[in-house]
């Protein structure tokens, strides 16, 4: 693997950064228009859900990415709280909105979807309620990201927050397998394979790449502002 | 490196960091397993008929519809089922809107509270959802192969 060890320096980021999202635009667009496609023209229905079955291709891949941002939200507080990483809290700032705008959608896709298969929006059960935290966590982590006067300060609080956040994950992905709940468990990353039909399962593994793709250009763009913002911040302090 | 006593301040904060995640992992551990019975969504009939809560206790209810049991009142407002985890089996009586999914075979949640009759009157019904998706062809090539009945795919 490439030594991505160059990155850690935020100027030096910020130009391959630069670099890669015009290309990477252009392939989001791209996949973007490729699943949409395929999840609301080429899929058949389902045989119990019907049309509705089409909401999970936007509600699954916001809910992996969701996770995935946490995760990386937490992989990047550790660097930061241990090697004082100058990027990792620049980077954790740009992602920590992103994450929990992919929260906000898997929330809300769930509970259009919820009423018409299950009959309500929401209920108070195991996977229900471990998503909603996550959403909050996000929210804690951009107040809390910004609730000092020293930037430093607050990279710090947030960071301990994002770690702390992390158990939720495994509670995420496990409470349909732990605990009763009226969320049906996992279809797709589970042992003995998927079990959703490929004519299903390929526009889902499409919209999933697209959203990603989304993901990361949105994660790298912000990461450019928030250098940015704190050099013009230093720049003030020094003017 | 490590011959000297101290350690580096990086490598310091990484076992802190480490020791301290650990520490909270096993909490977490212990509070969600302590919770563990408030935790679950539902109980299924078995474990109605084990926990036996008393009348007009409210709880949920869950299992899939059985096959051949819904009726409904001469008026077709009030409905007749019962729910069974394929061991113990409960009938309950429901006034009100069902859900789209709902059928026979198919996995609900009821909520409401048993009579002393042991009759579940249902406040609420929801239906759940199971995590096969397919197209209605292949569901229908499944079930005339005689491989897969709607409810007896799992719990």
């Amino acid at each position: 693997m490439a030594d991505l060890h160059f990155l850690a320096n935020p100027a030096r980021f910020r130009r391959f950064s630069q670099r890669v999202t015009g290309s990477l635009a252009f392939a989001t667009v791209l996949a973007l228009a490729v699943g949409l496609y395929l999840a609301l023209i080429a899929a058949p229905p389902d045989y119990q859900q019907g049309e509705t079955v089409r909401i999970m291709f936007v509600h699954v891949p916001s809910a992996w990415l969701a996770m995935a941002g946490y995760g990386l939200l937490a992989v990047l507080s550790g660097s930061l709280l241990v090697w004082r990483h100058p990027l990792a809290a620049l980077m954790a700032r740009g992602a920590a909105p992103v994450g929990a705008t992919f929260a906000a959608v898997c929330l809300i896709t769930g509970a259009l979807w919820g009423r018409p298969m299950w009959g309500t929006y929401w209920v108070w059960d195991a996977r229900l309620t471990s998503m909603l935290l996550l959403f909050f966590l996000y929210l804690g982590h951009i107040a809390l990201s910004n609730a000092y006067d020293h930037a430093e300060r607050g990279d710090r609080a947030a960071a301990l927050l994002a770690l702390i956040g992390a158990i939720n994950l495994p509670v995420i992905k496990f409470s349909v397998d732990w605990w009763n709940t009226l969320h049906q468990p996992a279809s797709v990353m589970k042992l003995g394979g998927p079990a959703i039909h490929p004519t299903i399962l390929v526009p889902l593994l499409w919209m999933a790449g697209a959203l990603s793709l989304l993901f990361v250009i949105l994660v790298l763009l912000r990461t450019e502002t928030e250098i940015d913002r704190r050099r013009l911040e230093a720049a003030d302090a020094t003017a | 490196m490590m011959a000297s006593k101290r350690m580096s301040p990086k490598r310091r904060r990484l076992w802190l960091l480490v020791g301290s995640l650990s520490v909270l992992g096993v909490a977490a551990a212990l509070v969600l397993t302590a919770l563990d019975d408030s935790l679950v969504f539902f109980y299924s009939p078995t474990q109605v008929a084990e926990k036996k809560p008393g009348p007009e206790r409210r709880f949920r209810l869950g299992g899939l519809v059985e096959t051949g049991s819904v009726k409904r009142s001469a008026d077709s407002q009030e409905v007749y089922f019962r729910i069974t985890d394929l061991k113990g089996t409960i009938d309950v009586t429901y006034r009100g809107l069902l859900p789209d999914l709902f059928r026979e075979g198919q996995g609900v949640i009821a909520e409401g509270s048993l009579t002393s009759a042991g009759l579940f009157i249902a406040r609420e019904v929801l239906a759940k959802h199971d995590e096969n998706y397919m197209p209605p062809e292949v569901a229908k090539a499944l079930k005339d192969a005689g491989r897969w009945k709607e409810g007896e795919a799992k719990k």
